[in-house]
């Protein structure tokens, strides 16, 4: 693999997304092909999910290709767009009350714009603290001005988390395409393709082997899948997935393993945080079939990302001093 | 194209971008008859979400109901009412010699379809208020259009009354099946029947 590591960087791009769209056109090939098979109705339902979340993959993995060809302005403006859906999505489903009007709007209208405007501007130290200590503050004063003392706790946590996992987690990624490392200019956008193939990974894995293997669920009442054995076995995939791509980032292979470890460990374990929030709100899923609301489920597919998005972009930025 | 239409489009896309407008046409799909849609009313966003869950060749023969004192008080107001949404004017003050129900039959004549809130106001309660007499009358005016009942769902939420900006949260249209006037159904009983029905929408959604 040491050759790939000598190709310049657009052609390890173009290998990467030939390698991207090969699989997936094989993988919607094979979908095809079984899509004629007679099927029991249990059958259906799990190939139905599969093509629901194929066609999102599909989707994910144009958008991440018009990010990358139009350059980092139009990316973090694609995902700004992402985030106020997310976060539309989620306060949908949140219990707010009428004295939180201006605190939404707060929300919506400046902090998401301004986040996204640190971010294009790559003041990285104000961006990594603006959402956590000046926000932090400003939302409960705003809520508190509404003047209604009803839960009052409950709302502005809910609202503030929106505001974590939607506008702060989601704009570590464009965060982690402008962070541009030392000695490794325009690398940006592997490690965000680097972020979500291990995290990506992981979740697949770790579905897939929790539901062969029948193993104890860690909380019952939380997830049925979620098993820390299949939790194990999902962060090696991720960590040898980040091994094997580590030509193309600044990593070496081990710092590669580990990273990919930590990413797709802590976007799982976001996964589960997130099915309790579902569990809370009394839904299955953020969006889907049986949606009140008429959410897509947006949600439900870039929650993992949103946690794993921060914790990564940290201990890259402090592990190499960028 | 002209301006009134671009306008039009435009304040569509804002309405989706806002609060997605997803209609679900369970009782009856969306054709182009004459109807008359009607509604939960509980914030003024509410016409703006019911037109925008209409597929767009629906929307130019749907109209809203405005007060005429309100809606030419600017002539910003008068614009938008006028040339973008192409309401019906009625006043609020009764005077003794005019049947305020008039300018809505006659749209109904022309062969417009309608979206009338029959509560009268807009209420902040879960369930609607009573409805007023006025859907009583043109369903007896006009027995051949059709009376599509309407839930409006979380609007409240994206712009609750005394505010002006509007906050980004999901709401939906869920329409239900046609209702009709019985031969010699009491004016009271067909209202409540009427009320049930939008309540019932709520629960198809």
């Amino acid at each position: 693999m040491g050759a790939l590591r000598d190709l310049d960087v657009q052609q390890q791009v173009a290998l990467l997304f030939v390698v991207l769209f090969g699989v997936l056109m094989l993988v919607t090939a094979v979908a095809i092909a079984r899509s004629v098979r007679e099927l029991s109705p249990e059958q259906q339902e799990r190939f139905d999910r599969f093509v629901r979340d194929l066609r999102a993959t599909w989707l994910g993995a144009v958008l991440f290709w018009i990010a990358w060809v139009a350059g980092a302005l139009v990316s973090t403006l694609l995902f700004g767009v992402l985030s106020f859906l997310a976060l539309r999505e989620f306060l949908t489903l949140t219990h707010t009350r009428r004295g939180d009007h201006r605190s939404l709007l707060l929300a919506f209208f400046i902090v998401l714009p301004l986040q996204y405007v640190l971010v294009g501007q790559r003041l990285f130290d104000l961006f990594t603290v603006f959402i956590p200590v000046y926000v932090f503050l400003a939302i409960p004063v705003i809520s508190a001005l509404g003047n209604d003392p009803k839960r009052f706790l409950e709302r502005t946590a809910k609202i503030q988390w929106g505001i974590m996992v939607c506008i702060y987690g989601m704009s570590h990624a464009p965060a982690l395409l402008l962070l541009d490392p030392p000695r490794h200019e325009d690398r940006g956008a592997f490690l965000v393709l680097f972020l979500v193939a291990v995290v990506a990974a992981a979740q697949i894995v770790q579905e897939s082997v929790g539901r062969r293997l029948r193993s104890r669920p860690a909380a019952r009442h939380i997830s049925r899948s979620f098993s820390w054995r299949g939790w194990f076995i999902g962060v090696a995939a991720a960590a040898l997935l980040g091994a094997l791509l580590y030509w193309a980032t600044p990593f070496k292979p081990v710092a590669a393993l580990l990273l990919g470890a930590l990413a797709g460990g802590s976007g799982t374990l976001g996964e589960l945080v997130m099915k309790a929030l579902k569990r809370d709100a009394g839904v299955r899923s953020w969006g889907g079939k049986a949606s009140v609301t008429g959410a897509v489920g947006l949600l439900d597919r870039v929650a993992a990302l949103c946690f794993a998005a921060p914790v990564f972009f940290h201990v890259v930025r402090w592990h190499f001093g960028w | 194209m002209k301006l009134p239409e671009a306008a039009g489009l435009l304040l569509a896309f804002l309405a989706r971008l806002i609060t997605g407008a997803q209609g679900h046409w369970h009782g009856c799909p969306p054709k182009a008859e004459q109807r008359i849609y009607f509604a939960n009313h509980q914030s003024h966003f509410d016409w703006v979400l019911i037109w925008a869950a209409l597929p767009s060749d629906l929307r130019a023969t749907t109209r809203p109901i405005a007060a005429r004192d309100y809606w030419t008080s600017s002539k910003l107001k008068h614009w938008i009412t006028r040339e973008i949404f192409n309401a019906v004017y009625v006043s609020r003050q009764r005077s003794d010699d005019e049947d305020p129900l008039e300018p809505l039959m006659q749209a109904l004549r022309n062969g417009d379809s309608l979206v009338i809130f029959p509560e009268g106001t807009r209420g902040n309660q879960a369930e609607p208020a009573p409805f007023k007499a006025g859907l009583f009358h043109l369903a007896e005016a006009f027995p051949q259009v059709q009376l599509i009942p309407a839930w409006i769902d979380n609007v409240q939420r994206v712009m609750p009354k005394g505010e002006v900006v509007p906050v980004p949260i999901l709401c939906s249209v869920t329409f239900g099946a046609p209702l009709q006037l019985q031969a010699g159904e009491d004016r009271h009983d067909f209202l409540d029947r009427a009320r049930r029905a939008v309540i019932a929408c709520k629960d198809l959604g």
